[in-house]
């Protein structure tokens, strides 16, 4: 436990102390805080058109507001993910540190699971500046707060699937340009695949749409804990670590 | 304190490392030396348990370094070639992050991190960034990293490398003073440092142990067999170097004649010969006999350098020296 946060602590201190970690806040921020803003003002669009004709439009925050933002930013981070994640292992191996981390008194499981929680940690803080935009609808507005909080938790449990995705592929190369570029483009199949399943009722389009990252987070979205999504991006987060895992040790055998 | 059995690296389509197998006392610096790409590197990295061996088997301390990978772990201080530091660190938070890797309880941290900066002479540095550093002193960070964990055996890979010569006359210096009751292997390419810094010596080559043994065995071994160079010139300002050379052969006791320079008036000859007792006396004798003037007659020492090139079956120092000239012309 102490080894895991010992690396995570390097991992979170590496992101702050070089300007991505600024970066990916900032950007996240601000398009989050874009989305925020068309979503309320069309919703108020629609309130007043309401009104002025005299019948009153009734408002629900968490299904209006809520539930459309975290989908749009459950895309959004798709393109992020790949920025955390990238530098990971590859800026190891390619600086040689890899080294130091193998050639310590740790194990490979706690290297792994340290880099995944810093990961893990900043994308929660990025994820931290969309829940204080919504504070503004608790001070003007009666949002329930459990809708939201099953919302952050799906968004929390789906990037963290990505994110080990994210840490796997970068743990098999060097280079954090084709590190990000692969993974974008695991994320996005992931998230795409299940599109199929709208023109084709075949047995293999259901199952690739079950596979698929978005056919997941809708309940989520909605305030709905699904045990069968939780289990979903558990797997995945398991499966994302456990090839990595697999991955360090054929560094041993290769390098 | 290390044992090392048939220890072999195999890749798809070469090996690295073939059954190497030697033992290092407490206490003993040992040198790695061979030519680039000897598989010294990949040894290190075996017994340091970042590569697994594709054979054999090695302990340190006691631990097997595949039983008990992180209590041998524990016990050794590695410096890869290229130091494994992060440039975005500072050098105190840098040594202390590998002093918590280590696993050293937070009250021992701030003193083993005083105290490897002390050695290393990295304290004036203490709140640089390590990226900011020069190469010097980012090789003795490496070593400071290395040594933080007070651990019994040092690794240390090619510590000198990409060093000017101060430093790395600094850096032997501290390699040695770190001795102590220490176990220290450290690989390099630079005959020198061999003798300057080691008690003992493995030469690789290929993959394989050519020679282990003390270095002053090893120089003496070179000098088993005798070897003198004699510089002869002719009487009435004419020679020839065929017959001085077919002369000399005939000596009782000569290996081999190499003719290392010639002229009208006078050459030289390296004359070998593969017994214990001098030939030093037939060969004044045969020249003068022959009527030819001797010029000069001294013996000829293999350095440390000759014996490696020797047992390494590279080039010779002559080829040595002419690629050297013909680098520095270009």
């Amino acid at each position: 436990m102490r080894n895991i946060w010992i690396i995570c602590r390097k991992e979170l201190r590496s992101y702050f102390v070089s300007p991505i970690g600024y970066i990916l806040l900032v950007t996240f921020a601000v398009i989050a805080g874009f989305f925020f803003w068309t979503i309320v003002n069309g919703v108020l669009q629609v309130t007043m058109e309401a009104q002025m004709e005299g019948e009153p439009y009734p408002m629900n925050i968490n299904e209006q507001i809520i539930r459309p933002l975290l989908l749009n930013l459950s895309v959004i981070q798709l393109l992020l993910i790949p920025l955390i994640t990238m530098r990971l292992f590859a800026e190891e191996k390619r600086t040689g540190t890899i080294e130091l981390l193998v050639t310590s008194p740790i194990t490979d499981t706690e290297v792994i699971l340290g880099k995944w929680l810093a990961a893990v940690l900043m994308y929660s803080c990025m994820l931290l500046t969309v829940v204080l935009d919504m504070l503004f609808l608790f001070k003007y507005g009666q949002a329930a707060w459990k809708p939201l909080a099953v919302g952050c938790l799906g968004m929390l449990l789906q990037a963290g699937g990505l994110l080990a995705i994210g840490t796997f592929i970068s743990s098999l190369t060097r280079n954090q340009i084709i590190a990000g570029a692969v993974t974008f483009g695991a994320c996005l199949l992931l998230f795409v695949m299940g599109w199929v399943s709208a023109y084709d009722g075949a047995t293999w389009a259901t199952v690739l749409s079950y596979l698929s990252l978005n056919s997941h987070f809708e309940s989520f979205a909605k305030g709905v804990i699904d045990t069968k999504d939780v289990i979903y991006d558990v797997t995945v987060i398991f499966v994302g670590l456990f090839f990595t895992a697999r991955s360090m040790e054929s560094l041993r055998w290769r390098s | 304190m290390i044992t090392v059995k048939g220890l072999t690296k195999r890749y798809a389509r070469n090996t690295a490392v073939d059954h190497i197998s030697f033992e290092v006392q407490k206490g003993q610096i040992v040198g790695f030396l061979g030519p680039n790409g000897a598989g010294k590197t990949t040894t290190m990295r075996m017994l340091t348990c970042f590569l697994t061996p594709t054979g054999g088997a090695a302990t340190v301390a006691g631990f097997d370094i595949l039983e008990q990978p992180l209590e041998v772990k524990k016990r050794i201080g590695y410096l890869p070639e290229t130091p494994p530091v992060y440039p975005e660190m500072r050098v105190g938070e840098y040594l202390s992050f590998v002093g918590q890797l280590k696993g050293l309880s937070r009250s021992d941290l701030e003193s083993r991190v005083g105290y490897a900066c002390e050695r290393c002479s990295v304290a004036d540095v203490r709140n640089k960034l390590i990226g900011k550093l020069s190469k010097g002193y980012r090789q003795r960070v490496g070593l400071a990293q290395a040594i933080i964990h007070n651990p019994d055996v040092l690794i240390l890979d090619e510590p000198t490398a990409g060093l000017d010569p101060k430093q790395i006359n600094e850096t032997r210096d501290l390699i040695k003073s770190l001795a102590g009751d220490r176990t220290i292997i450290l690989s390099t390419h630079i005959l020198p440092e061999v003798s300057q810094t080691c008690e003992q010596v493995i030469i690789i080559n290929k993959g394989k142990i050519v020679a282990t043994d003390s270095v002053s065995n090893l120089q003496h071994r070179a000098r088993s067999g005798e070897s003198v160079l004699v510089e002869v010139a002719g009487r009435n300002g004419s020679l020839d170097p065929a017959a001085v050379q077919r002369k000399l052969e005939q000596i009782a006791g000569v290996n081999r004649v190499i003719p290392k320079a010639d002229g009208q008036k006078r050459a030289i000859f390296e004359v070998e010969s593969g017994q214990s007792q001098s030939i030093r006396g037939d060969v004044a004798r045969a020249v003068v006999e022959s009527g030819w003037d001797l010029n000069e007659l001294r013996a000829a020492s293999m350095s440390l350098e000759e014996v490696f090139l020797q047992l390494t079956g590279t080039e010779t120092p002559a080829e040595m020296e002419a690629v050297a000239a013909g680098g520095q012309k270009e």
